[in-house]
């Protein structure tokens, strides 16, 4: 059996041996072998990351198309099924090819083996064959846009029997490549989702316990948990929908009559609600998946630049995994207004609820690392924070609709658009940002452009606020969402249009604000600020590598040995105001705790 | 499963910046469970199968009360399927006995009988499709027939990605001049292990078909 | 000092806006005031909480600014401190779900002295049936669907021939009078919704689903489909007037019965035939 040329021994007072199975790095000797068809989780991070953002791009020039017509129509040509089609791709790419990838593919991939300590991860090679595959589902769905018909205009929630009738723009082809590709994605999902828990749970290196991981793995692993067990719904209710388009099944289609009081359709006895069941057993979950990974990740920024550990970790690892559990009985507070048995209702309005308590946790465990820290206002912090106010803001509208009747009037209205921009699309992608701040200088070893970031900041952080905190009140006002064009009906209180120039406005600015952030990354590489190593201070794994940039294997001949958790900062008596988890006692002088 | 006594409640109240659990913690060779990744892996891929069949039971058991349901025939040859089906897992536990005393001449043979034994379940199932065809039981008549392509398809397919790993399984105990022990019977035990978890799915939606 | 004040203008600047917003609510017009102090109660305690988090925020960034000198305070946990922290978010829940689901509970829970009429909606316009004076609507098949019976009625079924058919033209609904509302769909989902009634349920092909209010003033309502059904889901626009008694007493006489509109059709056959015989 070859060896990989590493002894894993590893050093320390007394402490044996770490006896594992030396990992067989593979080692790439060509261009094709060490940058594309790459086994290393660090370059396979990297290709999830730019493809999920070039296909994220698509979406945020979609929703610019979008908010022109709702706010000046007629300025971009565009009729009703082009507008619905906008919109159903727009939500599709965004939720599932941008959030979802790039969080577990990207931070999943980059950080969890840095992070525990190991040199990549379980199963390289279906590691990479993980990401060509997502890359494959990320090629039918642009191949949907050029078909006869193009793409689904169902939106993202894809209901029947409207996707597949012929009222509904793409119910042909387009639909079809959307099934399929959703498909794709979560075979490629089950395969990078495997790597990323099983490494989580056997790969650590010694030392290493779960209670020592820093919060970004319990996120990240919490959440692969989650797709686990939610990508199969998905999967189900895709393969009834399409065969019951292709093949004429009834699963979800009753008997109906084809659109503009048409010929009755060959259907009869399904149930168009069964498909918002395994929809949404699936789709629940789905916003944890984009917001577990970000939680973690928020409260490493956090202490890491307040240069304090953060309050309550053993509440915040238990928040992660109950907010996990809980996520599975909430499904059907999407489905209040659907037709359900009433019962239901008083049911999932409970659930709901008590998730919030968990959750409220959360935001208490991270104001309160702020208080008494040590604050740096770092861009990474600056984004924390920003993300501090908009998921607080998304989370508590989550408390109006969760309240089922409270969700009469306000359900398919903008009202709902709001509250789930501002708590899945702002939120979470604040912390994308900031994290990307963050680690830049771990993954090319300099910083981003530290004025550039500033800048970037405000625009975004203030911009997306005011795009979404008003846009609440259209949805009080009882204007519906998936509108190609608002009237200004008689009846409301003030002018739709007046509001809806200024968001699509607010939008547009905030939008090509971006474009100076793509400027910092790509100027950045050549020409940034050289990092030193472990510029921030970190004390999780990532930061202590031999190299930075890691390099392949990650820590150079021995792996780390873990003799304390993730937030040791400001540790009374010690000298620095941080110590490396890999730090023995005996390096640590005066410190008042830890004298082991 | 998990690794020393320790529940995961247990393992989750640790307070990880105490020094007597950091000393204790020092100990840790990070893992968590007490099985091989390889084995780990595949119970990952067991589960994602078993909510998806579960969830398509559900949905079955949903619809099969209304009245317009009509249960299809029975054939006897898809009783002859799941005999084959039923006697290729026999075969496999003889298999994984003999790696397991590393009679390796023996795991031989019974692999290619299993391998033989699940092309000729899957060419039954197809037989089974022709004749329900010609009898005129389509898939878009009726909910019932919806279902039972659709369970024999979903099932199908997946023997069919175990007859991959039966490949891979092939290699490591035939092509290698020096079988590499350990490997070999952890792959055995891993293909096996799938096998009779698809006959237990298999005999679960035969036995939701028959009886509902 | 910047960063501190701009989330404090970031909060009061919300606070405000939710004070001072011209976009707002119409005043109700049925008897489901209930839900909007359930909403304004929603408000009070979910606002508390949004102000203080902000406030406690700008207010550490200001006060423990980095200073190289100092240290942060090292405190892993505050058991006491997370605790009542979580009783008081569950006080919190418990003070909204409580009223919420006594609401919802009236909301599933018809009055007995509900009068019913039907809705029926397809891509992309309003129907409307009344169940006539034996006060019983019809049953319907949409095997039944024609030309001359676009609602599907069952001619075998007696109830069905009172039922008051209107067909692309305004509702008119009984003041003060509780309504339920029987949903049907002909071909995708669609949702009756009248912002000032507040209240709306999908409408599912396959299934009837109903939800029930009183209109408690005149006027004259627009009625917005609710769930995406396709191209011109926007377009789908109706209306509702609700009457006082007499008004729509004179409103119901002059409308026609599903006898009557199958007599008129068949009046129209006969005058095909009669003049395809000249």
């Amino acid at each position: 059996m070859a060896t990989n040329g590493y002894e894993d021994v590893a050093k320390g007072d007394a402490i044996p041996a770490l006896e594992v199975q030396p990992q067989e790095l593979y080692h790439a000797k060509s261009f094709w072998t060490r940058y594309i068809f790459c086994q290393d989780a660090k370059v396979i991070a990297i290709q999830y990351a730019l493809t999920a953002t070039t296909i994220g791009l698509v979406g945020l020039v979609s929703s610019w198309l979008i908010r022109m017509q709702i706010a000046f129509p007629g300025v971009i040509p565009m009729d009703a099924s082009a507008y619905y089609q906008l919109v159903t791709m727009h939500g599709m790419i965004m939720v599932i090819y941008l959030l979802t990838a790039l969080f577990l593919g990207g931070f999943g991939n980059y950080l969890i083996p840095l992070m525990v300590g190991a040199r990549d991860m379980v199963f390289p090679y279906l590691n990479m064959v993980s990401y060509w595959v997502f890359l494959l589902a990320v090629l039918i769905l642009v191949a949907s846009y050029f078909v006869p018909g193009g793409p689904t205009g169902a939106g993202w929630t894809l209901y029947p029997p409207q996707a597949i009738t012929s009222g509904t723009p793409g119910s042909g082809l387009g639909i079809i490549l959307m099934i399929v590709s959703l498909a794709v994605f979560v075979v490629g999902f089950t395969m990078g989702g495997l790597n990323y828990v099983i490494t989580t749970l056997q790969a650590r290196t010694r030392g290493m316990t779960l209670m020592r991981l820093p919060l970004t793995v319990w996120g990240i692993f919490t959440a692969t948990v989650l797709a686990l067990f939610a990508f199969p719904a998905l999967l189900v209710a895709g393969i009834m929908m399409l065969l019951d388009n292709i093949l004429g099944t009834s699963f979800f289609m009753p008997a109906i009559l084809e659109a503009g009081l048409g010929e009755q359709m060959a259907y009869n006895g399904g149930s168009p609600i069964l498909f918002q069941h395994l929809f949404w057993f699936f789709g629940h979950p789905e916003v944890y998946i984009v917001a577990l990974p970000a939680f973690g990740i928020v409260s490493d920024l956090i202490s890491v630049h307040a240069r304090k550990n953060i309050f309550g970790y053993r509440m915040m690892v238990w928040a992660i995994v109950i907010i996990g559990f809980l996520s599975f009985i909430v499904w059907a507070h999407h489905m209040y207004v659907a037709g359900m048995n009433p019962w239901f209702g008083f049911f999932f309005a409970t659930t709901t609820l008590i998730i919030a308590i968990p959750t409220a946790l959360k935001v208490y465990n991270w104001v309160l690392t702020l208080w008494r820290g040590n604050i740096q206002l770092t861009v990474p912090m600056l984004f924390a924070i920003g993300f501090l106010i908009t998921f607080v803001n998304g989370g508590i509208t989550g408390l109006f609709l969760g309240n089922v009747i409270v969700d009469v009037p306000l359900s398919d209205t903008y009202f709902v658009v709001a509250h789930f921009h501002m708590v899945m699309g702002i939120a979470p992608v604040l912390v994308v940002f900031g994290s990307i701040y963050h680690w830049y200088p771990l993954i090319t070893g300099r910083f981003l452009n530290n004025r550039l970031g500033k800048i970037h900041f405000w625009i975004t952080f203030l911009g997306s606020y005011s795009i979404y905190f008003p846009m609440h009140y259209l949805g009080f006002m009882g204007v519906p969402r998936r509108y190609f064009e608002i009237y200004d009906s008689e009846f409301y209180t003030a002018s739709t249009s007046d509001l809806n120039q200024f968001i699509t406005i607010a939008a547009l600015v905030t939008g090509f604000a971006q474009l100076v952030f793509l400027y910092n990354i790509i100027v950045s590489i050549k020409h940034g600020k050289k990092a030193e190593k472990n510029p921030w201070k970190a004390c999780s794994l990532e930061w202590q590598t031999t190299e930075m940039p890691p390099e392949h294997g990650n820590f150079g001949k021995e792996l780390p040995v873990v003799y304390r958790w993730a937030y040791d900062f400001s540790v009374p008596g010690a000298d620095e105001d941080y110590i490396p988890q890999n730090t023995s006692p005996n390096e640590v002088a005066n410190a008042q705790v830890e004298k082991t | 499963m998990i690794k020393k006594e320790e529940s995961i409640v247990q393992l989750l109240t640790q307070k990880p910046w105490d020094p007597n659990q950091a000393k204790l913690d020092n100990m840790h060779d990070g893992k968590t469970i007490n099985l091989s990744i390889g084995k780990l892996g595949q119970r990952y891929i067991i589960i994602v199968s078993t909510i998806l069949f579960c969830l398509f039971i559900v949905t079955y058991s949903d619809r099969m009360i209304y009245s317009d349901w009509q249960n299809m025939p029975e054939p006897m040859l898809l009783w002859f399927n799941s005999l084959v089906l039923l006697v290729s897992s026999i075969v496999f536990i003889s298999v994984q006995i003999a790696s397991n005393k590393k009679q390796f001449n023996k795991v031989k043979k019974g692999l290619l009988i299993v391998g033989g034994l699940s092309f000729v379940f899957l060419f039954g199932q197809l037989l089974v499709w022709q004749k329900m065809i010609n009898l005129g039981y389509f898939m878009s008549s009726n909910p019932a027939n919806a279902y039972f392509y659709l369970f024999t398809t979903l099932h199908g397919l997946h023997l069919i990605g175990g007859l991959i790993y039966w490949v891979i399984t092939i290699k490591k105990v035939w092509i290698s001049e020096e079988i590499v022990i350990r490997n070999a019977q952890h792959t055995v035990e891993l293909c096996g292990i799938y096998w009779h978890f698809l006959l237990f799915v298999w005999l679960v939606l035969l036995g939701l078909m028959s009886f509902s | 000092m910047i960063i501190p004040a701009v989330i404090l203008l970031v909060i009061l600047g919300s606070v405000a806006f939710h004070l001072w917003t011209p976009w707002w609510w119409t005043e109700v017009a049925s008897n489901w005031g209930s839900i909007d102090s359930t909403i304004l109660l929603t408000f009070w305690v979910t606002g508390v909480v949004f102000v203080a988090v902000g406030l406690f925020i700008a207010f550490c960034v200001w006060r423990y600014r980095y200073d190289k000198n100092r240290k942060a305070d090292y405190e892993p946990e505050n058991s006491k401190l997370e605790w009542i922290l979580t009783i008081l978010t569950a006080l919190g829940v418990i003070a909204l779900l409580t009223p919420g689901l006594i609401v919802w509970n009236k909301y599933v829970t018809v009055p007995e002295e509900a009068y019913e009429i039907e809705v029926l909606g397809y891509q992309w316009g309003w129907g409307f049936r009344l169940p006539g004076k034996d006060g019983v609507l019809g049953t319907t098949d949409i095997n039944n669907i024609s030309d001359e019976n676009m609602f599907g009625l069952n001619t075998d079924d007696p109830h069905s021939f009172d039922d008051i058919l209107i067909d692309g033209d305004d509702l008119h609904i009984l003041l003060n009078h509780p309504l339920k509302v029987n949903l049907r769909s002909l071909d995708v989902l669609h949702d009756f919704y009248v912002p000032q009634f507040r209240a709306k349920m999908d409408m599912v092909p396959g299934m009837i689903t109903y939800y029930w209010f009183t209109p408690i003033r005149t006027g004259n309502f627009e009625i917005l489909c609710a769930e995406y059904c396709g191209t011109a889901h926007y377009a789908m626009i109706g209306n509702v007037l609700v009457d006082e008694k007499d008004d729509y007493d004179g409103w119901l006489n002059e409308q026609m019965t599903f006898k009557e509109t199958l007599a008129l059709n068949k009046n129209n056959d006969l005058i095909k035939i009669a003049s395809n015989n000249d």
